[in-house]
């Protein structure tokens, strides 16, 4: 009995580390599509650079993953080889660089969001979890620092960037709601005191986020309707083509190491 | 001024000190304060090292180097990356700041000083090449995770300056 319990718990601490990580990973591969094609060489250095931190933080994570699955899978193989349907990311980060006002307001977005979970998680129980939390938010304030900084820049800019900014802000509001829905895994760790309760971010979330768009004279959305479905693994049309890309040396090439 | 419990081998130190971060070719490991321990347990030396960032592509290949050096001076080794507690740039010695500036990248002001130059809202990093501090910010993210990019408006000089992580 106490051996199932403990086995259980493993499960749920495993999925709740792939529900933190995914989300990097899925915003870190969208960045890092930027590549040499960001809209100057600053801000392509800049969405590259985030990216990178993402995928460091990532790496953590699944490293950890892999060690409590203890059944000989590695980070390579949790990152490059699940079916879209086992991707537990929220919505938000896999929407596309439609162009630069999206990239930011999806940045801004998850940055807000990011911070404050951050800084939950390192009150963790769980040592290595906290480590992480600990580690990462030095870089993710750095992060939140540049998306804010765009936001107030296209939205209190010319009449077209504002536009454009508005647009973007309007179109992704819909996935924001999803960041604070519990999945099974976040009530099982949120009750050891391991894990984050994101219902609990949400009203500090949106007075940041208002206070922001408030700066940058943008609209603050009305809309109530909200999508969800990434933590359950249920995606937009857009996650495929990005896993496509993602995994295609590992499937390609099987076992590839640097 | 490195803080925090450090505990390396005396007989250990010459050695590491050789070793320097792969990016920053001047700088120390033991300077840039990524060596945590190190330690001789039954003939092998344990090495802890911490990573400035998540994603500092440079941790792998100081991890080979120093395994490298050691094996020259006849040890054993093994490396161990641990991200507790987090690296700050606290832990750039004297010497390594020096070591920094003389490569041409400005050394990491305190917290909110490095809020302030990189919000651009004050002027207070120094140019290598001229002294002068009225310098702008050109970008937040500059050639790796740990640079800003700068430029001097007196002399034009574009350079680096190393973001302060606390």
């Amino acid at each position: 009995m106490q051996l199932q319990v403990q086995f259980n718990m493993k499960q749920e601490l495993y999925k709740y580390i792939l529900g933190i990580a995914d989300n990097s990973l899925i915003l870190g591969q969208r960045l890092g599509e930027l590549t040499g094609h960001g809209p100057t060489l600053e801000t392509d250095i800049a969405c590259t650079n985030i990216s990178l931190d993402l995928f460091g933080q990532v790496r953590s994570y699944f490293q950890y993953a892999a060690k409590i699955a203890g059944d000989g899978r590695t980070e390579d193989n949790i990152a490059m080889l699940r079916k879209e349907r086992e991707y537990v990311n929220v919505l938000l980060v896999e929407q596309p660089n439609t162009n630069f006002a999206y990239t930011m307001a999806r940045q801004f977005l998850f940055d807000v969001y990011h911070l404050a979970f951050l800084s939950e998680l390192e009150k963790s129980k769980d040592l290595t979890l906290s480590a992480i939390a600990k580690k990462c938010i030095k870089e993710v304030r750095y992060h939140e620092r540049f998306s804010s900084d765009w936001i107030k820049r296209l939205g209190d800019g010319t009449e077209e960037s504002k536009a454009k900014m508005q647009e973007a802000i309007n179109d992704l509001w819909t996935y924001t709601d999803e960041l604070f829905h519990q999945t099974e895994a976040d009530k099982a760790m949120v009750s050891e005191g391991i894990g984050v309760d994101v219902t609990k971010l949400k009203d500090a979330y949106y007075k940041q986020v208002n206070e922001v768009l408030e700066i940058a004279t943008l609209k603050i959305p009305e809309s109530k309707y909200f999508q969800k479905g990434g933590k359950k693994g249920i995606h937009t049309e857009h996650l495929g083509y990005l896993l496509a890309e993602l995994q295609y040396m590992q499937r390609t090439y099987p076992n590839m190491e640097w | 001024m490195i803080t925090e419990t450090q505990d390396i081998d005396k007989n250990l130190i010459e050695i590491l000190s050789k070793v320097s971060d792969p990016e920053i070719p001047v700088l120390s490991i033991m300077d840039m304060g990524v060596v945590r321990s190190a330690t001789i347990v039954d003939g092998i030396v344990k090495v802890e090292i911490t990573p400035t960032y998540s994603g500092c592509p440079a941790m792998d290949v100081i991890g080979d180097d120093i395994k490298k050096a050691l094996k020259k001076a006849g040890y054993k080794s093994e490396t161990e990356l641990i991200l507790h507690p987090a690296w700050t740039t606290d832990w750039i010695t004297p010497r390594g700041r020096k070591a920094l500036e003389d490569y041409g990248i400005a050394a990491p002001l305190e917290a909110e000083a490095d809020k302030d130059v990189l919000l651009n809202e004050k002027r207070l990093v120094k140019c290598l090449q001229c002294g002068s501090t009225n310098t702008k910010l050109v970008s937040q993210f500059g050639s790796t995770a740990c640079k800003a990019q700068f430029q001097c408006d007196d002399c034009h000089e574009p350079f680096d300056y190393f973001k302060c992580l606390k």
